[in-house]
């Protein structure tokens, strides 16, 4: 994959769509649109707004749906390594619902208000992504 | 009117992934990995272009007092650093340098590819699920 200019266009796009969803949520709803937290307090028993989540995680998975359809399906790649996909999604979920919160709670909704706890969460996890992407990463390869 | 929102609002976050490419595990990765020799910046426009609005959102939560259909605003961010934070946070990061896929991206990539996006997601839930009831026991 090479980078080109259009994939920065893009992404400035794409980031400024997942801005105005957050903000559209925090005015309206009062709530922060941090995946991690939306997503645990939706598997949580006595959640007190689970109807809301529950939307939210639609809308989330249910427009990829409709891109998909009506536009094309976006080719990805992903790893075929069993163990590096279920070691990592264990990791994902127990180590956002453990830090409160992940790329979008502390990386967009914190970092946009300066929290000290988002700046030193995303400091950390990203640090640490790269050293695992760098070093763990090739030690169960995949495609 | 609250859950039509979150409806929107969920949405959008996923067209936001999906038209940023973030939806794809490889592109992250490329940004993770610095020493690949083909580093992608893009996750950072993505990143940069979601605090634009939220850092507008912000200010105006903070002079409106309540928010538009009911309820509250968040409370101050907290100061404190503990454990729980920091160690939550490098765990997260090794999962995420090991796949390429955070928690958004892991839902919204469910129809766009096989068994690896859905089972990483079911994986996470698990995850999420013991962390929630370990979180829950210490109080």
């Amino acid at each position: 994959m090479i980078f080109d200019p259009t994939d920065a266009v893009m992404g400035l796009l794409g980031g400024l769509l997942i801005g105005v969803a957050a903000a559209l949520l925090l005015l309206a709803n009062g709530k922060i649109a941090g995946i991690s937290g939306i997503v645990a307090r939706t598997i949580r028993s006595g959640s007190a707004d689970r109807a809301e989540t529950i939307a939210f995680i639609a809308g989330l998975i249910g427009v990829p749906v409709v891109y998909r359809l009506a536009v094309a399906p976006p080719a990805i790649g992903i790893t075929d390594n069993a163990l590096a996909v279920v070691a990592g999604g264990l990791l994902v979920g127990f180590g956002t619902v453990l830090g409160n919160g992940c790329t979008s709670g502390h990386g967009v909704c914190g970092l946009s208000r300066l929290s000290l706890r988002s700046i030193v969460a995303v400091c950390v996890f990203m640090g640490v992504a790269v050293l695992s992407a760098v070093f763990l990463r090739p030690l169960l390869p995949g495609v | 009117m609250r859950i039509l929102v979150s409806l929107i609002a969920g949405g959008l976050f996923g067209l936001g992934l999906t038209v940023s490419d973030m939806v794809d595990p490889a592109r992250v990765l490329a940004f993770l990995d610095i020493a690949s020799g083909a580093w992608d910046p893009t996750l950072a426009f993505v990143l940069g272009g979601a605090m634009l609005p939220m850092a507008v959102a912000w200010p105006l939560a903070a002079s409106h007092g309540r928010p538009l259909f009911g309820g509250r605003f968040p409370g101050p961010a907290s100061l404190v650093l503990d454990a729980r934070l920091i160690g939550g946070a490098a765990l997260f990061g090794l999962g995420w340098g090991l796949v390429g896929l955070c928690p958004g991206p892991a839902l919204a990539a469910i129809p766009l590819d096989g068994w690896p996006v859905w089972t990483f997601a079911a994986a996470m839930l698990a995850g999420m699920l013991v962390a929630n009831s370990a979180t829950r026991a210490r109080g």
